[in-house]
């Protein structure tokens, strides 16, 4: 979300970036591919125009096997995301094994739709699990909830719609998918103002969590005009 | 029972001074009263058999039902008193409905038989409230997990089966499951099995009508509990009439 998020408090000598909230202006993405899934952000945090933090961790911890990536209010998009961490806490406790994506999914839109009206949170919600793989299910604004094979969130997301319909290829390998989320993201961030920093990538498989970062001068080139 | 006029069994929140609780113990009592009810589970699914004593000659045939469906893929089959295990259906019914919408998928059935275990077992601790007098068998087959069976008793208590038995004949009941080669077997043969067992251990003398209800869950029915199709529950029903008849027939002859 950009400076435009309403402020409840302003004071007329105060600068308005100031009082905005704290907001990821966000890249984000998850891809499907043979034995997993991968995940990727940017890393950028504004308030406002200014840059709070250029190297925020946008990929969030459920479990070992389950995370989210983060696009909305940064506050919001927390406090669910503790919440969610709770929930299947319990649930992987009461159940004595690992919680399914779905079961994450559904907790996440739970909180997402009944809180709609005070909640700015687009959510990715990705993992493996033993019944279904790899899974991704997006929970955008409103409290949807929509299993897909390739799924990008946050503003930077619009301008590169195009770009992963035509590149999208299911059964990629690992090797193949970190490629195409890393390009992707590269392109996003180079088109949207409100991203930006390194790119944060995570590889979710049976065997867990494989997290890595390509700074800001690693990334793929492409034509900048 | 030599406790009897003591005192101690007028509450199931106090115990008796050698550690029982005999409420509970009579609940268990009641369920002994009832009809036999068994549950087979084999390699591809879970069969329900139930001996369902008929006490008028005016009920409708298929009157107050022994077997329900708790959700799409788990059934209960149930024994004793059978208002009181409609309640113990409808909490079941709850909690995987209350899962469903909770979690987005339907209750595992290990869950599932903790939270039910867990309601029954309160009703064994305050003196407002009698135990139920009913046990309960509560089966599935999952895709991801195969068929599961558990078996709960009105203290609470409940384990996982292969096989089980429950209501007036379990002894025998059970004398006859163990014979079976559950784990190699289809519920194709176990309808037949339960069938037969349940003719079997019934005692004509002392109930004279009765009605068999069979029902299953499987591979075969993509993880749905259904009721036995009426022409393969009326073949396994004949098969186990057939099967008694030999058996009477060979008891003559050797007299």
């Amino acid at each position: 979300m950009a400076a435009s998020v309403i402020n409840t408090y302003t004071d007329p000598g105060m600068p308005e970036w100031l009082s905005a909230p704290h907001s990821t202006g966000t890249s984000i993405m998850a891809c499907e591919f043979d034995g997993g899934v991968v995940i990727g952000a940017d890393s950028r945090t504004t308030t406002g125009a200014y840059i709070a933090n250029r190297v925020t961790d946008k990929l969030t911890r459920i479990t070992d096997h389950i995370y989210c990536c983060r696009s909305g209010s940064a506050a919001d998009t927390q406090a669910i995301a503790d919440i969610v961490t709770y929930h299947l806490n319990f649930h992987k406790m009461e159940l004595s094994e690992e919680p399914l994506v779905q079961t994450a999914a559904a907790i996440f839109r739970e909180l997402c739709y009944n809180y709609r009206d005070s909640l700015v949170a687009g959510i990715l919600v990705a993992g493996w699990d033993k019944k279904n793989g790899g899974q991704i299910y997006s929970v955008p604004i409103g409290g949807m909830v929509q299993r897909q094979a390739v799924s990008i969130g946050g503003s930077g997301s619009t301008y590169v719609y195009g770009y992963v319909d035509a590149n999208f290829k299911p059964n990629m390998t690992k090797e193949e998918a970190v490629k195409f989320v890393t390009n992707t993201l590269s392109l996003a961030i180079l088109r949207d103002g409100s991203s930006g920093g390194v790119v944060r990538l995570g590889v979710i498989t049976e065997a867990g969590v494989e997290r890595s970062v390509i700074l800001g001068d690693q990334l793929p080139k492409f034509y900048e005009g | 029972m030599s406790s009897i006029g003591t005192g101690y069994d007028l509450s199931a929140s106090q115990f008796s001074p050698d550690g029982r609780v005999f409420q509970v113990e009579y609940a268990a009592k009641a369920v002994e009263n009832s009809g036999t009810v068994i549950g087979l589970r084999g390699k591809d699914g879970v069969v329900f058999g139930v001996e369902k004593l008929v006490t008028s000659k005016l009920y409708e045939p298929g009157a107050n039902k022994r077997i329900f469906h708790v959700d799409e893929h788990v059934g209960m089959a149930v024994s004793g008193l059978i208002s009181d295990a409609r309640q113990i259906v409808e909490t079941a019914r709850s909690e995987a409905s209350n899962y469903r919408s909770q979690y987005g998928i339907q209750v595992p059935l290990k869950y599932l038989n903790e939270r039910v275990s867990m309601y029954m077992h309160a009703y064994t601790l305050y003196s407002a409230v009698r135990p139920y007098g009913c046990s309960v068998v509560m089966g599935t087959w999952t895709d991801y997990e195969g068929p599961q069976m558990y078996m709960l008793d009105p203290s609470g208590v409940s384990f996982s089966y292969f096989g089980c038995a429950v209501g007036k004949a379990k002894q025998a009941a059970k004398t006859e499951i163990e014979k079976l080669k559950l784990a190699d077997m289809s519920v194709k043969d176990l309808v037949k099995e339960a069938a037969r067992i349940i003719y079997l251990v019934h005692d004509e003398l002392k109930d004279k009508q009765f009605e068999l209800e069979l029902s299953w869950v499987s591979e075969a029915t993509k993880g749905k509990h259904e009721l036995v199709p009426r022409e393969v529950a009326s073949e396994a029903e004949n098969l186990a009439k057939q099967a008694l008849a030999d058996i009477e027939d060979s008891d003559e002859g050797e007299m």
